[in-house]
């Protein structure tokens, strides 16, 4: 009877691990924070665009009112694709876009704006992509919508057609 | 008494020197305890992608500002969750992965102590 117990604890032991293993197998192994928790925006100082004069994001991001903040660089290839959408956004009278222009070049992202045309009411420099960091971004294009400043929609990737009515949703 | 400033000036230039070495080990140590999650095969020390040198200068202006690695490992768990810790915290999500090895150890023992008393006797 002894003898019996010890193979049958063991061959339970290594099925439950096993099982573990497996079902980790079906897990996906690419990593994507969390998307959907509503968090209070970060408040940073950096400089502007346009003037090149350091700047709170506290005098740029007020209450009760929607912000887009848009991730975006010139060099990167989905922005171009997705430049449409914040045009069109850029239409709607109670949201206000806003970029964060990520580890560009200055000339160059003002080419990206006269040949795309700019959607954005302010543009905040990132020249390390720390800031990016600050709003738990990892890549670019990415875009946060927010309310009485806390992230409530937040699309990693070129925004599109599905994200775009989102959007609109939300702010009606 | 000049020879106490020339002193004094050579164990200050000495402690800052000691001071950065010692911010660099740290830095060292947070970088290779995170994880790129461009390439989620490697450490944010060994990657070279935009967002794990972003994360690296962040890391040294954190502790240039004298965050401790603790302080670091928050700040960026709150950002991007558990996951760009290559060491997680035990909690209800990760307790099988700390328990596992040490019931292993213990079942290995145990056949192993088994084994042993049988041919003894």
């Amino acid at each position: 009877m002894k003898n019996r117990i010890f193979p049958a604890f063991l061959f339970i032991i290594f099925l439950v691990v096993f099982i573990i293993f497996y079902k980790g197998l079906q897990n996906s192994n690419v990593y994507i924070p969390d998307i959907s928790i509503e968090k209070e925006i970060p408040i940073f100082n950096a400089r502007s665009f346009s003037s090149n004069k350091k700047i709170s994001s506290e005098e740029i991001f007020k209450k009760n009112k929607f912000y887009l903040l848009n991730i975006w660089a010139s060099w990167c290839v989905p922005c171009r694709d997705e430049h449409p959408y914040l045009m069109n956004l850029g239409n709607q009278k109670n949201l206000e876009i806003i970029g964060l222009n990520y580890k560009d070049d200055k000339i160059k992202a003002k080419n990206f704006l006269k040949k795309f045309n700019n959607p954005y009411k302010f543009i905040f420099l990132d020249k390390d992509g720390t800031i990016a960091i600050d709003w738990g971004a990892y890549g670019v294009p990415e875009t946060f919508l927010i309310y009485n400043n806390k992230i409530i929609k937040k699309i990693i990737g070129p925004l599109n057609e599905v994200s775009l009515s989102e959007i609109k949703n939300l702010i009606r | 008494m000049k020879y106490i400033k020339y002193i004094i000036l050579i164990l200050i230039v000495l402690k800052s020197n000691m001071s950065i070495a010692f911010d660099k080990d740290l830095h060292v140590k947070i970088t290779k305890n995170l994880r790129c999650l461009i390439c989620q095969g490697q450490s944010v020390y060994d990657s070279d992608s935009e967002f794990a040198n972003s994360l690296k200068i962040l890391v040294e202006k954190k502790l240039i500002e004298g965050k401790s690695e603790k302080e670091i490992y928050g700040y960026l768990k709150d950002k991007y969750g558990q996951w760009i810790l290559y060491e997680p915290k035990f909690d209800k999500n990760t307790y099988i992965l700390w328990l596992l090895p040490i019931l292993m150890f213990l079942i290995g023992g145990a056949i192993i102590f088994k084994l042993y008393n049988k041919k003894i006797f």
